[in-house]
């Protein structure tokens, strides 16, 4: 196939991407759009397979097929609860992709002085930066919320200053290859340097906060595509990894301003590890209102106006499909029932809906935080289903808190505030938390599962 | 092409300076695009942002696949294209199986006053709380 009649169907591709993301406005086009986007892929890779000169076929094939079944194993398997760990390892794949590409790029190129002009040696540096950076930093997001690793931050003295040092040196080694010798082992030092970073980088950000780093490392794996674009001179992968990229930046932004916090203190403020001392002081003294299913049950089924607040420990616990069928019990008897989801509920953004969604709650039910705030103050019963920080009064309250000015939903203006934890213990931030100790509140100590099974039956009998 | 000759070099900026157009429009326009998607669908938009980025499939092989290539270039370009292609196949997977979810739901609600529950798939009692 002739270079132009290729760029021609890269264009295709492109523009088939860019409706994709515009069909992604609405619920009822943006599955359509994904298959368009989808199409646009297998078209690029027909065009690139029928490229002029194009040897090892064998390999190529071996390599596509042991991907795809990989790929697509994985991606049926995976549950929606744990979609974010998945996204996260999908995303740093296709970073370590480029970081190769780059990487087989140099070194196909560099032992003949003078191929690799000046951009092409930024872009193959920036390449193999970030796409080492990504792939890294997406195996430990991975790794944390997989629970392979601990979620909560890890840190050691000098963090700061040693991360800063390790990244300094990495861009040193790429000025000394960019002006200096084209050495190989220079930028394999480089790949080492920046995988080291990537995984420096993640591991002291808690799990809390790993909505942004996902969304970040989505950015970075954009940035390190359009990057390998400049070395190979494909368009195709200049605007694609760009659209990942500039959509990777807004989400990030946009989960920065639901929690409060700029990007930097998300990124370099290991979040909640102070938290411990203060926590153990602040329990003493206060007494916490232990409650039954039964009496919550009457609560509910006599209450006017129900909201439910779910968080992550309703995902883990599997109970998406039992919220409803409490939701269809408590309608049944004329309760209006609403749910309120705060933007960083769950592990990713929006990861709350998705996960809603599944069990075919509908949409109108689904209220943001500021739709659903000016509603709590009429309303008779606030659950908490497994959430925590996003309820958390501290956040409006106590300047000293490390979520102090995060938006919340605002469930102690509620009458009555129903709690449906495991145990007392603190929230991923690891923050304590004073609705607990607020006297209209009730603690309902279960597994989210088992409390709303339990709620079922009860609410059945009223 | 490559070669540093003054002519070759022009050529080259000259190609260089037309990528960068390319890439500061793509910027304003995934900026334009992705701020319509909504809060509900930000989870399946990270995940169809995902899958395209598995573009670097299309450098993956080419590079793989170079008439000049050694084993090193050879074995690299290999594992390239199988991660971009498990990113590729995963990535589309993974929002096909989330959207699905969402579709066709939109449908059954009618006739809701502000206080009603009542969705249209099903009957619901006049209200009796007590």
């Amino acid at each position: 196939m002739g270079a132009n009649l290729s760029n021609f169907l890269y264009l295709v591709t492109i523009v088939t991407f860019i409706l994709a993301l515009r069909f992604l406005s609405s619920p009822r086009r943006a599955r359509l759009g994904n298959w368009l986007g989808a199409g646009g892929m297998a078209l690029a890779i027909v065009v690139t397979l029928s490229r002029e000169g194009l040897e090892g076929y064998g390999l190529i094939a071996l390599a596509m097929v042991i991907g795809a079944v990989v790929g697509a194993v994985g991606a049926r398997r995976v549950k929606m609860t744990a979609m974010p760990q998945m996204v996260a390892l999908f995303n740093g794949v296709g970073g370590g992709a480029a970081a190769l590409i780059a990487l087989a790029e140099f070194h196909n190129l560099a032992p003949e002085p003078g191929r690799i002009g000046g951009d092409e040696t930024v872009a193959i540096l920036l390449s193999a930066l970030i796409g080492s950076v990504s792939f890294a930093g997406s195996m430990v997001a991975f790794a944390k919320l997989q629970d392979l690793v601990s979620g909560r931050p890890i840190v050691y003295p000098g963090q700061k200053v040693g991360n800063s040092l390790l990244l300094g040196i990495a861009v040193v080694l790429g000025l000394a290859i960019l002006f200096g010798p084209q050495e190989q082992w220079l930028l394999g030092l480089v790949l080492v340097g920046a995988l080291l970073f990537g995984v420096l980088f993640v591991l002291p950000i808690g799990g809390a906060d790993m909505p942004v780093v996902i969304s970040l490392l989505n950015a970075f794996t954009g940035l390190a595509a359009a990057a390998t674009g400049f070395v190979l001179h494909l368009n195709v992968l200049i605007v694609s990894g760009m659209l990942v990229g500039a959509s990777g930046t807004l989400l990030t932004i946009l989960m920065g301003r639901a929690m409060n916090r700029s990007i930097t203190n998300v990124l370099f403020g290991a979040f909640g590890q102070v938290v411990a001392g203060p926590a153990a002081d602040a329990a003493d003294g206060r007494s916490v209102r232990s409650t039954t299913a039964e009496d919550v049950a009457v609560m509910l089924a006599y209450a006017r106006r129900v909201v439910f607040v779910p968080g992550y420990g309703l995902a883990v616990a599997q109970a998406q499909h039992d919220v409803r069928a409490l939701a269809e019990l408590l309608e049944e008897r004329g309760v209006e029932v609403k749910y309120g989801i705060h933007p960083v509920a769950g592990r990713m953004p929006g990861h709350m809906n998705v996960l809603l969604a599944e069990a075919n709650v509908p949409y109108d039910q689904l209220y943001e935080m500021e739709r659903i705030n000016p509603e709590l103050p009429q309303t008779d019963v606030a659950v908490i289903l497994g959430a925590n920080d996003v309820v958390n009064p501290a956040a409006r309250s106590d300047p000293g808190s490390p979520i102090y000015g995060m938006p919340i939903i605002e469930v102690d203006k509620a009458a009555t505030v129903v709690v449906v934890k495991r145990s007392m213990s603190p929230g991923f931030a690891g923050i304590d938390n004073p609705l607990f100790y607020d006297e209209k509140t009730a603690m309902l100590f279960a597994d989210a599962k088992n409390a709303l099974e339990g709620l079922i039956a009860s609410i059945k009998e009223v | 092409m490559r070669d540093a000759a003054r002519g070759g070099a022009r050529i080259e900026t000259a190609q260089f300076i037309g990528e960068l157009t390319v890439l500061v429009l793509a910027i304003f326009l995934g900026f334009e695009v992705i701020s319509k998607v909504p809060t509900m669908l930000h989870t399946p938009l990270m995940s169809g942002t995902n899958a395209i980025h598995g573009i670097v499939i299309v450098g993956a092989i080419v590079v793989a696949g170079q008439s000049d290539a050694d084993t090193f270039t050879r074995i690299v370009g290999f594992l390239a294209v199988a991660l971009a292609t498990a990113n590729v196949v995963g990535g589309f997977v993974v929002t096909d199986r989330m959207l699905e979810m969402f579709k066709g739901r939109e449908a059954p609600v009618r006739g809701r006053g502000p206080g009603g529950g009542a969705r249209g798939n099903r009957e619901v009692p006049p209200a009796s709380s007590t």
